[in-house]
């Protein structure tokens, strides 16, 4: 069973990383939309390969992952937007965990944004 | 939706968003009746929201006019057998002691009821989203119960290391799997 002393143990690697982790800062922040129009379209899925792709790409320290409300474009759930700074937002659409692993791969690691997952492709 | 893992979840957001610091989610599953009840001391509605609560033309959100997650957990209820029921105070009438309780019950067994699906993958997306609400779930089954309580972890974890970090929900993530395999 997972044991309390685990967690402990997780508290005590943790607190050396903490002060590191703020003076660094979010340079990048991944937001899922999450109300009935998401949920109901896959956004669970997509949250979670984004949450556990993003600590096992070992990104975890500049890419934020969040959640949000309903964004207003429910017909193209699940809405993933990428702020990063100095750069303009990124909205991706109709996504699922596959393309949200691309997505880590290609634009949170290598820094190019999938434009056929866009909503500019989308709505051509 | 084809899971009732994403109805507890979608109508658990309800909490979140009214600003609940303490949320207590309870599925009781046995002997094919499903009870899922959820508290919480958020900003609780007047009146006349909780009459239109079940309306899907209202909803007090900006960003679009229909609102359509308890409609839909009262449609799944309502045709299983069921039902839903909701009691709330509102903030703006009792600013010292106010909150939602929401009661949904299901016959399980019925067959317009739909598979549990991943509740783990629910309880973690909540808590990932909203590292400072205190969630308690407690899920009974036949076969036993788990139970987390974000309360207690925290209190081991101390300030500073928030429940959405990676590691903990890592630990958050195993712990659910062992106990959920232990009541199979």
């Amino acid at each position: 069973m997972k044991s309390i002393e685990e967690l402990m143990a997780i508290k005590e690697k943790m607190q050396n990383k903490v002060s590191l982790r703020n003076s660094a800062g979010d340079d990048v922040r991944v937001v899922v939309g999450m109300a009935t129009c998401g949920i109901a379209a896959g956004a669970r899925p997509v949250l979670n390969a984004f949450v556990e792709g993003v600590s096992e790409a070992g990104l975890s320290d500049r890419v934020m992952v969040t959640q949000t409300g309903c964004i207003g474009i429910c017909q193209y759930e699940p809405v993933v937007e990428i702020y990063e700074k100095d750069k303009e937002k990124v909205t991706y659409v109709k996504m699922n965990a596959e393309k949200a692993k691309e997505v880590i791969e290609r634009h949170l690691k290598g820094g190019e944004p999938i434009s056929e997952y866009t909503i500019g492709a989308a709505t051509k | 939706m084809e899971e009732f893992s994403l109805y507890v979840l979608d109508i658990v957001m309800n909490s979140v968003r009214a600003g609940a610091e303490n949320i207590d989610v309870s599925l009781d599953d046995r002997g094919g009746l499903l009870t899922f009840k959820v508290t919480d001391d958020g900003c609780g509605m007047t009146e006349e929201q909780l009459e239109r609560l079940s309306d899907p033309f209202f909803t007090t959100r900006k960003t679009r006019g229909v609102g359509l997650g308890v409609p839909f957990l009262k449609m799944l209820a309502e045709q299983t057998g069921g039902d839903v029921k909701v009691s709330s105070v509102a903030a703006s009438e009792s600013p010292e002691s106010h909150g939602t309780t929401l009661v949904a019950t299901f016959h399980s067994n019925h067959i317009d009821f739909i598979p549990m699906g991943d509740i783990k993958g629910t309880f973690v997306t909540l808590i990932q989203g909203n590292p400072d609400v205190n969630f308690t779930f407690v899920h009974e089954t036949d076969g036993g119960e788990v139970r987390l309580s974000c309360a207690e972890l925290k209190s081991v974890l101390g300030d500073g290391i928030p429940l959405s970090s990676p590691e903990v929900l890592a630990w958050i993530r195993g712990y659910l799997a062992e106990a959920y395999e232990e009541i199979k």
